[in-house]
């Protein structure tokens, strides 16, 4: 029997076990669920379903699982049950949980139902009916630490279909059709990235897959890599393919121990099953992957600087070009891809370039996840369509701004994106339109403020996290933060003087214009779109001295 | 140096620390695993921060004559990233989340609570040890902001008194339980 036809009779026999099931129960164990308790909710699961008495046909499991989406309401429960529609249960004590258990079962189960209907979420809800799974495809609906859940959803079909069918040329063909861009901030197409790194000369190549999410307020690739492992390794080996890397690593944050952990996991199952090693699902393709763990440095998701960090060095940018795609990673053709740009890949060999860019606007195709955080009623992890209005977003599947205060504005893209204001919630999502705006898509940290937050003092926190986190190599960025925020300090301490706006404001023209890399170029950003958007503020902030100055002159 | 010294070296090395720290074993494993390479730095910083909790100059010393990776060049890159702390933590360590939407929360007045409560500015720990206040960039659990960590255990929407709460509670029970030995002894 060859490779491919063990991997299809291992899904095929845990599609089996799954449907022996009448009911079953995924309980929310990612990180979010966790700190609200979702621990005992699953203990409290798994002691009710091994108390009860199981009949054949009545049979019962509890499948831990990644992200529902909604962390505000954890710990999150969803119940699969055999021809009816699923449920999803809201903040499931281990109380709830028995209950849980007890209405799905029996069939008479409808009595204790009434207990349990405040805990209902109804699944036609605008936070779910307005999302679109692309990448988040099996997140929720299969165990990460099984391969064989994986399998069982489709897992490696891709995989299989390129080694197959298609040569690394028609792969990054079919990338490029689809439109894909990276999903880590900047939006470069993928398919050109790996033609690039295709025809680059070099006896070695590698493929990273970058998880160094380092937006505070973002959480996007974290839930990628603990609720996908297989999914984001699956799309790294066909990257691999397609430009014929022979090695790839995993960058991924020293903060993410969960993630590093099911990653690893998720390479040791491929190994012992052959898919990956010295003959890739029985092929003469040869490949392997690691994980690289990260050691807390923002800029390190810059690429060079990446590679640096992979390389035991410092993780400090350089010049490009060479970009990496010619000479990375100990000077080898090297492609660098957002883990969840690599957990899109799947899904367009299996369904289509036609079908993938069928969704979203002229330019941005596809799906963005974002985590939805802040002054909001609905708070968790979301993944919608390219070109939805941000108004969806804050209003429909956010449930808009909690009590009487009024939404303010969006920021996006985290210390090197901008905040959106109110008159501009119309636009859609997208890469151009975003940076129309002075903002950036980012890697999908999408934080609401309302009108309790201060924009200059806001911008000065960002300024604050750009400072620390300045490498230090180039002087516009090492220095220009420092200054920049000495003066946002002094403003927002009421001690500024109307000619501090100006100088700002050439001050951060001067950094973007001048700095090394990405994190230089985009510290401004906050502060730009604040002093454009609500630059009020911070006259009101400098106002106060101008006119006291003005009085001392007159007398 | 040649290629022949230098395994030489390696293989005198491999004996372990002198001072028998079984710890140390933990850090060697690591290195074996990676052949030795100067590439793998950062994973064996990793691996000596997970074994001792933070990196000691003798630890560092330890490195630099395994790996052949100057002493210098060690410390510089060690400290380049903020993971890597150079001094033990305190018994019980309060880990407060500054991410965008905890920052936007009040994580702040968190900080500044905990700060004026145990006299420590964040990243430093009480002179008896007992307690340390940390922050963190961002723990990635955005939904719950703001997010507090106090021994490993996390906390979702906190509040400065919550917060201090906690902490004394934890503090507390520590001296309660040194106590209690005291009796017992």
């Amino acid at each position: 029997m060859s490779q491919v036809e063990k991997l299809r009779e291992l899904g095929q026999k845990e599609r089996k076990r799954q449907e022996q099931f009448h009911s079953r129960v995924f309980c929310c164990i990612s990180t979010a669920c966790l700190s609200t308790g979702a621990g005992a909710t699953r203990e409290a699961l798994e002691e009710a379903v091994d108390g009860l008495e199981q009949s054949d046909d009545q049979q019962i499991e509890v499948v831990p699982t990644g992200c529902l989406g909604l962390c505000s309401k954890g710990p999150l429960v969803r119940v699969e049950t055999k021809d009816e529609p699923d449920v999803f249960y809201e903040s499931v004590t281990p109380e709830v949980a028995r209950q849980v258990v007890e209405v799905h079962a029996s069939a008479n189960g409808e009595k204790a139902k009434n207990g349990l209907q405040k805990h209902v979420l109804a699944p036609d809800i605008p936070f779910f009916s307005k999302q679109v799974k692309v990448v988040l495809t099996e997140c929720g609906h299969i165990n990460p630490e099984k391969l064989e859940d994986y399998l069982a959803h489709g897992g490696y079909t891709a995989l299989t279909r390129v080694l197959d069918e298609m040569t690394p040329e028609q792969v990054c063909e079919v990338i490029s059709q689809s439109g894909l861009r990276g999903r880590g901030g900047a939006g470069f197409p993928t398919g050109l990235k790996w033609t690039l790194t295709r025809q680059a000369v070099g006896d070695r190549k590698f493929v990273i897959a970058n998880g160094d999410e380092g937006d505070p307020g973002a959480y996007m690739d974290r839930t990628v890599m603990e609720d996908e492992p297989h999914r984001v390794l699956e799309g790294l080996m066909i990257a691999a393919y397609a430009i014929g890397a022979q090695y790839g690593y995993f960058y991924v944050r020293g903060e993410y121990p969960i993630a590093i952990q099911r990653l690893q996991r998720a390479i040791r199952a491929a190994r012992r099953r052959g898919i990956l090693g010295k003959s890739v699902m029985g092929t003469d393709w040869r490949f392997d992957a690691d994980v690289r763990i990260g050691a807390g440095a923002f800029v390190c998701g810059e690429e060079t600087a990446l590679i640096h960090s992979v390389e035991g060095k410092r993780g400090m940018p350089r010049m490009r070009p060479p970009y990496p795609s010619v000479s990375g990673l100990w000077q080898c053709p090297t492609s660098i891809n957002n883990v969840e740009t690599l957990a899109s890949v799947p899904s367009i060999i299996n369904k289509g370039a036609d079908w993938f860019a069928s969704i979203g606007t002229e330019k941005s195709k596809g799906t963005k996840v974002f985590a939805l955080a802040g002054q909001l009623t609905n708070t968790g992890l979301i993944e919608v369509p390219m070109g939805i209005t941000l108004r969806e977003i804050v209003y429909e599947i956010g449930g808009g701004v909690p009590g009487d205060q009024d939404f303010k504005a969006a920021q996006t893209g985290g210390p090197s994106g901008g905040c959106i204001p109110a008159e501009y919630l119309d636009t859609p999502v997208d890469y151009e339109s975003l940076q129309a705006l002075g903002s950036i898509m980012g890697s999908g940290g999408l934080v609401i403020i309302d009108d309790t937050t201060s924009m200059p003092e806001f911008a000065k926190y960002f300024m604050d996290f750009c400072m620390d986190e300045s490498c230090g190599k180039c002087v516009p960025c090492r220095v220009g933060t420092v200054q920049a925020w000495k003066l946002l300090d002094k403003i927002t301490r009421g001690d500024g003087v109307p000619e501090d706006l100006d100088k700002l404001e050439g001050l951060c023209t001067t950094i973007k214009q001048s700095s090394l890399c990405g994190l230089g170029q985009s510290a401004p950003n906050p502060v730009l779109s604040t002093l454009r958007y609500f630059r009020h503020e911070y006259e009101e902030l400098v106002s106060a001295n101008s006119e006291a100055e003005a009085e001392s002159v007159e007398a | 140096m040649t290629a022949t010294e230098k395994t030489d070296d390696r293989s005198t090395a491999n004996n372990g620390h002198p001072s028998g720290d079984e710890r140390f074993k933990a850090l060697d494993r690591t290195m074996k695993r990676f052949k030795y390479e100067k590439d793998a730095l950062l994973e064996v910083l990793n691996a000596g921060q997970e074994a001792f909790g933070f990196l000691s100059e003798d630890l560092l010393i330890y490195i630099s004559s395994h790996l052949g990776v100057p002493l210098s060049q060690i410390y510089g890159v060690a400290t380049f990233y903020h993971l890597f702390t150079f001094e033990p933590l305190g018994d019980h360590n309060c880990i407060i989340c500054a991410g965008t939407a905890c920052h936007v929360k009040g994580s702040d007045k968190i900080i500044t609570t905990l700060s004026e409560a145990f006299g420590v500015k964040p990243g430093e720990t009480t002179p008896d040890g007992a307690f340390s206040l940390t922050i963190a960039r961002c723990l990635g659990s955005c939904g719950l902001a703001p997010l507090m960590v106090l021994d490993g255990e996390i906390n979702g929407n906190a509040t400065p008194e919550v917060a201090l709460e906690r902490v004394n509670a934890a503090l507390d029970i520590a001296t309660g339980g040194t106590q209690q030995e005291k009796e017992s002894a």
